[in-house]
């Protein structure tokens, strides 16, 4: 395989080794007839995310060696995430200096060369060491999905930017009525009397495509969106949104002549319990855009004593310093490992891959579940320089 | 208990995200209380944090365009918050280009200080963004806790040099030592110290000129006793006063600064809307 990559596509390819690199920890490098596939996934399979250039985003494409067998397979191989991303790390640099990147991958010499042509002649050649690969491919269906929806990059990065970046999954909210919020979730054993909760509201008509057939509610890592984003907004793509019912995989895909991307991430399977216990977190969920409006005193009215002791303070109300409810027991239950959860348990930490007898990835993910994905990965042979 | 406050000037809106980021860089929870006319911030004296003080202080019609609130009681109009500040930063922070912002006290999941922003849309309607901060409801019966700390007999009085330049000096003093000594006199001179076994250093400036006084504190007499040109002197942790210098981004009108002999020094930054005071113990 050989491609060249020059001019503003240096960035992107740049851009999308990073949003890539909040995925996982090893890319996967394909060369296709119909161009070259990099592609990533979790350690925990929560999350998946394939960029497709296009033979056309680069100056020259060769997938395979002439006077290779053209029948053969193409020759595949995955690369470390930090070796890869060493060679792209900083992405003003490569814009201002790199005119021209050259990918080769000769199976016979062992190693994934890249090479930056930069201004003033310089060039620099990185080797990275490889270990040859069955292809990634999670399954995923977008037609599948109930609910779509289509942004500009620009709304949605509006959007996160009000959560705090320590903030791990944010819920998604959408109802047939033209409302859309963001909210952030709250892990079950996080103090709710110390963490910020935030809400953002977003209106129909700020979408540009909007089909969401019921009320729909998914929780989803923030991390690898804001990767996604991040490209998307760089190469100002809109970014389309297929989900489902929660605990199946959302889907953000963008789409652009040269380029295809999909990121398929887990979310949280919520039993009917946890749901309701959520929402009791925050009761009203679409109730701040009539809050904000409603300036009636009894809206904001606080009915709390905090006179200890006096004749005023026997009304029957929890103490307001220690206000958690009935569900901070229920909270801190420790984790089932049963498979059928018990109503009022805090969602499942543990990882399930349909199609994939029983592993349990435990240790190595949080607080997620897992899309309906099977994952056909299999090491071949190690082969390092 | 109701409380409910709306920010809808821009520069308002600047300086008062200015003052909480402010507080923030100086005491991670911090208590908010609210009275007719006022907002304060405090933090009071816990050995915990090296004993160090605060007490800030704003009149809430330089920054609110309404302002509505009811205490626990007719006799009680206060209203007493604990909060993490950097909760109310981070949710100001958000509020840059905001139309307008509400603040108000609403009972969740357990009691909130609910920020909540009206920003610009693309569309007809306005962007929402509620943040809803946990706070703690301070009992009546602890509220003498957070009275505001008094002045002390300080030995001298002086103003601060330019903030900007004692933090540079203070900065790189940082990396030699642990504590700094701050020394005044009467006749505007201020020294800054660092003596370690290794090296000394001094920054010396003058002409600072010292604030008069209204003689109401018995202190006045004993300045007068002292020689304009006695130096008082106080050993503090730099960390502290590096907070303070670095962490502020009020600009104030003036600042200056009271030493007691060996006990604390004492630092007050005033605006014309807004005081600071800040209390740092003097290391035995």
């Amino acid at each position: 395989m050989k491609c060249i990559v020059t001019g503003g596509n240096v960035k992107a390819l740049g851009k999308a080794i990073h949003s890539l690199a909040r995925v996982g920890d090893e890319i996967y490098v394909e060369p296709l007839q119909e161009g070259l596939s990099m592609r990533t996934v979790s350690a925990s399979r929560s999350a998946y995310a394939s960029f497709l250039f296009a033979p056309l985003f680069f100056q020259n494409y060769q997938p395979t060696e002439s006077g290779y067998d053209p029948d053969s397979e193409a020759f595949r191989c995955k690369v470390h995430m930090k070796s890869f991303l060493a060679v792209f790390r900083s992405l003003p640099s490569l814009e201002k200096t790199v005119e021209k990147c050259l990918l080769s991958l000769n199976p016979h010499a062992s190693r994934f060369r890249v090479q930056l042509h930069c201004k003033y002649g310089v060039v620099k050649t990185h080797d990275l060491p490889f270990q040859e690969c069955e292809s990634l491919q999670a399954d995923f269906d977008t037609s599948q999905c109930a609910h779509a929806l289509r942004a500009p990059p620009r709304l949605l990065a509006d959007a996160v930017v009000h959560f705090p970046l320590a903030l791990a999954e944010v819920t998604l909210v959408a109802s047939p009525a033209g409302k859309v919020s963001l909210r952030s979730y709250l892990e079950g054993d996080t103090e709710v009397t110390r963490t910020m909760v935030t809400e953002l509201g977003l209106n129909e008509d700020e979408f540009q495509t909007f089909h969401i057939k019921q009320e729909a509610q998914i929780t989803f890592c923030l991390k690898e969106f804001r990767g996604l984003l991040s490209f998307a907004e760089s190469s100002n793509l809109s970014l389309n949104i297929y989900f489902d019912t929660p605990g199946r995989p959302a889907i953000f895909t963008l789409d652009d002549a040269v380029l295809q991307v999909h990121l398929v991430l887990a979310t949280l399977e919520e039993p009917e319990s946890c749901s309701s216990q959520m929402t009791s977190c925050t009761p009203k969920p679409l109730a701040p855009a009539y809050d904000f409006t409603g300036d009636d005193i009894d809206d904001y009215m606080i009915a709390m004593e905090t006179t200890c002791g006096g004749p005023a303070g026997t009304e029957p109300l929890p103490s307001p310093t220690f206000p958690m409810g009935p569900t901070s027991s229920e909270a801190q239950e420790p984790d089932s490992d049963h498979e059928g959860t018990v109503p009022g348990t805090p969602p499942q930490k543990r990882v399930r891959i349909k199609g994939l007898p029983q592993t349990n990835y435990r240790h190595e993910v949080k607080n997620v579940a897992l899309p309906i994905c099977c994952f056909v990965v299999l090491l071949g042979t190690c082969k390092m320089i | 208990m109701r409380f409910r406050g709306k920010l809808v000037d821009v520069a308002c809106l600047n300086h008062f995200t200015r003052v909480v980021n402010t507080i923030t860089k100086l005491a991670k929870t911090c208590t908010l209380r609210f009275t007719v006319d006022k907002i304060y911030f405090i933090l009071n004296d816990k050995v915990a944090n090296g004993g160090v003080s605060m007490w800030c202080e704003l009149n809430q019609e330089n920054f609110f365009d309404e302002f509505q609130m009811e205490g626990v009681a007719a006799e009680d109009n206060e209203i007493y918050l604990e909060l993490t500040s950097e909760n109310f930063s981070r949710a100001l922070k958000t509020a840059q280009n905001a139309k307008a912002v509400k603040v108000k006290l609403t009972n969740k999941q357990c009691p909130c200080l609910t920020v909540a922003v009206e920003l610009p849309s693309l569309s007809s309607s306005s962007r929402i963004v509620t943040h809803d901060i946990p706070v703690g409801i301070i009992p009546r019966k602890l509220w003498n806790d957070f009275r505001e700390p008094s002045v002390p007999d300080f030995d001298v009085s002086i103003y601060l040099p330019v903030m900007k330049t004692m933090k540079s000096v203070v900065d790189r003093m940082k990396n030699l030592s642990n504590s700094i000594v701050i020394e005044a006199n009467q006749k505007g001179e201020m020294n800054l110290k660092i003596e370690t076994d290794l090296v000394s250093v001094a920054t010396h400036f003058k002409d600072l000129g010292n604030p008069p006084w209204v003689p109401e504190h018995a202190s006045q007499n004993s300045t007068e006793k002292r020689h304009p040109e006695t130096m008082a002197e106080a050993r503090i942790d730099i960390k502290r006063l590096l907070q303070l210098l670095a962490g502020q981004q009020v600009n104030p009108a003036k600042a200056l600064c009271n030493i007691l002999n060996k006990r604390i020094v004492h630092f007050i930054l005033l605006h014309e809307d807004f005081s600071l005071q800040y209390f740092i113990p003097a290391l035995t």
